[in-house]
C-alpha cells in the first residue's frame, strides 16, 4: 500500500500492525539493495537490522519533520544501524593504543616518486610540518582520536573507549583539523597545496 | 603515531574540505534524506544542503551509508518499491 508521509506518522505512531510490517519489508528490500555485495551482509543480518531499524524509526518518529519521503528518510536511518553493525563487529578487538602507540616519524615521501623533484620537495616540506604540527599542536587526545580516524577505526568505537560520545568526538577531531589547517596556513601553506598534494 | 603515506595524503585532503563550521553526523544524518532525493531529482544544492555535501567530503562514514541509500533510492527508482 502507498503511504503519504502524514499516514505513515500517524499509522506508525498508533503502531499499525500492517504499516509496521509494510516498513519492515521496505527497510529489508532497501538494506539488502544498498548492502549488496558486502561480505557478512546476509539474510539473517540483514534481517536483525531492518528490525532494529524499525525501533529507531519508531523511537525518532518526532524528528522526522516531512521534508523527504518518509521511507528515504526511514532508509537513512537504517543504513546507520547497519553499518554501525558491520564497523563494530570488524573493530571490536582493536585497541585504540595498539592502533595509535606513539612513535617518533620521518616526514614520509606523499608526493611519490614520479613527481618532479620541486614538487617533491615541497610536498616533503609540507608533510614535515603536518607531523610536526600533529605532534606539537594537538592534545594527546586529538592526537589520538585523529590518528584513530585516518587508520579506520569507526567514530562510535573511538568514542566508546575513550570513554566519550560520537558528537563529542566529532568536535574533539573538528577542532584538531582547525588547529592543524591553521597551522598549516600560518607557515605559508596555502588552501591550493593541501588541494594539490591530495590529489597526487 | 605512525601515519603512512596514504593516510598523510588523506589527512590533507580531509584539511583541504575543513570548515569552520560543520554539521556533526547526528545532523548530517537528520537532513541527508533529503540531500539524496534532491541530488537524485538533479537539483543544485539548496543553501540549508550545502553543509550536507560539505559533511559528506570529510566524514567517511557519512558518505559511506549515503552512496547505499542512494544506491537504494536508486534501484526502486528502477524497479519500483515492490520490485
Ligand atoms: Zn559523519
Amino acid at each position: 500500500m502507498n503511504r503519504d508521509n502524514a499516514t505513515w506518522r500517524q499509522q506508525l505512531a498508533q503502531h499499525d500492525a500492517g504499516a509496521l510490517a509494510d516498513l519492515r519489508a521496505t527497510l529489508m528490500r532497501n538494506l539488502r539493495r544498498g548492502l549488496a555485495g558486502r561480505p557478512r551482509a546476509d539474510d539473517s543480518f540483514l534481517e536483525d537490522c531492518a528490525q532494529e531499524s524499525l525501533l529507531r524509526v519508531l523511537d525518532k518518529l518526532d524528528q522526522f519533520h516531512g521534508r523527504s519521503q518518509f521511507t528515504t528518510w526511514a532508509t537513512a536511518l537504517a543504513m546507520r544501524v547497519a553499518f554501525g553493525e558491520l564497523r563494530r563487529s570488524r573493530w571490536k578487538d582493536v585497541s585504540l593504543s595498539d592502533l595509535t602507540a606513539d612513535d617518533d616519524q620521518a616526514a614520509p615521501d606523499v608526493a611519490g616518486d614520479g613527481a618532479a623533484p620541486d614538487v617533491q620537495l615541497q610536498q616533503r616540506d609540507l608533510a614535515a610540518a603536518l607531523l610536526a604540527s600533529i605532534q606539537h599542536d594537538l592534545t594527546a587526545r586529538q592526537r589520538t582520536a585523529l590518528v584513530a580516524e585516518l587508520k579506520g577505526m569507526p567514530q562510535d568505537e573511538i568514542a566508546r573507549q575513550l570513554g566519550s560520545t560520537r558528537n563529542a568526538l566529532y568536535k574533539l577531531t573538528h577542532d584538531a583539523r582547525k588547529k592543524l589547517r591553521e597551522r598549516l596556513e600560518a607557515a605559508g601553506f596555502t588552501a591550493d597545496d593541501l588541494v594539490s598534494d591530495a590529489g597526487k | 603515531m605512525p601515519l603512512s603515506p596514504t593516510e598523510l595524503a588523506k589527512l590533507l585532503e580531509l584539511l583541504a574540505q575543513t570548515q569552520n563550521h560543520e554539521l556533526n553526523c547526528e545532523q548530517c544524518l537528520a537532513l541527508v534524506a533529503e540531500f539524496a532525493e534532491s541530488q537524485l531529482a538533479g537539483q543544485s544544492v539548496a543553501a540549508n544542503l550545502q553543509a550536507v555535501q560539505q559533511h559528506l567530503a570529510v566524514c567517511g562514514e557519512c558518505r559511506e551509508e549515503y552512496e547505499a541509500l542512494r544506491e537504494a533510492l536508486i534501484s526502486m527508482r528502477e524497479n519500483g518499491p515492490d520490485e
